[in-house]
């Protein structure tokens, strides 16, 4: 008798834990993703941002990619992605791209928001946020420098600067 | 007889109806989640939860029903979108618990009325003196 109690305290104890843990996953803020690591789930299929394809980070590797997770409601994004997008011609000519990551958003917001600033760079969509979460994004913008191999380079949380740009990724594109 | 039923019909029928063809946002925003902030979407503030309230409005505008617009939104933010899981086996683990609570509480709360059910136990025996002197008193307290 004494032992069923028991069980069932133990068994309501273990599952608030398991709540708990839970809560603190999605709540943390700071970066799962540390600069040498590979990605999680990096060969996952994304439905592309305005078209019918699929794509995956995995997709790019042989490249240095800058994966930059935004949304069209994040106030931080409308300012960087402008200057991602002046970036890109640069970073293409390296061998190098950014890939945009539009995360908790839906497709028709995202897509407007792309029009309105003129984005041409790739952008795949986790409307749903997993991918965000196995990589540990906490807030947006937060931005993953990829090197060929794909493994990370750095992190960046918060908005990407011109001079991260200059002195971090062209840096690696222009490497081996 | 006829008519009679036909109002009937169309009493019960009308309301049902109209709910499922002619959604609102309320009706629709207590039965999802805001995805970016992990609240439910009616009470959430965040500008990622004016953004879900959009695309459902645009949704209603088009003439969809309530469940076209949850299939709708999962489609776009994933199954968390919705407040209750679909699949009625995600309610097993959580079920299963809280039988199982409740059979844990069950069972003490029938060990403890066990227990206080119990009588005392005996004291010893009296003495005949003390015996008869017991019962004078009590007939005393008695009259």
């Amino acid at each position: 008798m004494r032992w069923v109690v028991i069980g069932v305290a133990a068994l309501l104890v273990g599952l608030l834990a398991y709540g708990v843990a839970q809560q603190d996953a999605q709540t943390t803020t700071t970066s799962a993703l540390q600069p040498g690591e590979t990605p999680p789930e990096a060969g996952a299929k994304l439905p592309a941002l305005g078209a019918e394809t699929e794509g995956a980070v995995a997709d790019y590797r042989g490249k240095v990619v800058l994966v930059n997770f935004w949304a069209s409601w994040c106030p931080p994004c409308t300012d960087e992605l402008p200057m991602l997008e002046r970036a890109q011609a640069s970073l293409e000519r390296e061998g190098a791209t950014v890939l945009g990551i539009t995360t908790r958003d839906n497709s028709e917001d995202a897509l407007a928001f792309q029009d309105r600033y003129g984005l041409t760079f790739p952008s795949l969509r986790d409307g749903g946020g997993d991918i965000g979460e196995a990589w540990g994004v906490a807030q947006l913008p937060e931005s993953f420098l990829l090197d060929r191999d794909g493994k990370v380079a750095a992190v960046v949380q918060g908005p990407v600067t011109q001079e991260f740009i200059d002195e971090q990724v062209i840096p690696l594109a222009k490497r081996s | 007889m006829r008519a009679l039923a036909i109002i009937l019909a169309l009493l019960f029928a009308a309301p049902a109806n109209a709910a499922e063809t002619v959604p609102t946002l309320p009706d629709v925003e207590d039965e999802v989640m805001c995805v970016a902030c992990g609240t439910a979407l009616n009470i959430s503030q965040a500008p990622s939860a004016d953004g879900e309230r959009a695309f459902i409005r645009r949704r209603i505008a088009e003439g969809l029903t309530k469940e076209e617009i949850k299939d709708r939104l999962v489609a776009e933010y994933g199954p968390r979108v919705l407040a209750e899981p679909r699949q009625t086996t995600a309610w097993l683990i959580p079920g299963a618990l809280g039988a199982l609570a409740l059979f844990g509480v069950a069972l003490t709360l029938r060990r403890w009325r066990g227990a206080s059910a119990t009588p005392a136990p005996a004291g010893p025996a009296l003495a005949d003196d003390d015996a008869q002197r017991l019962e004078r008193d009590m007939a005393a307290y008695d009259r």
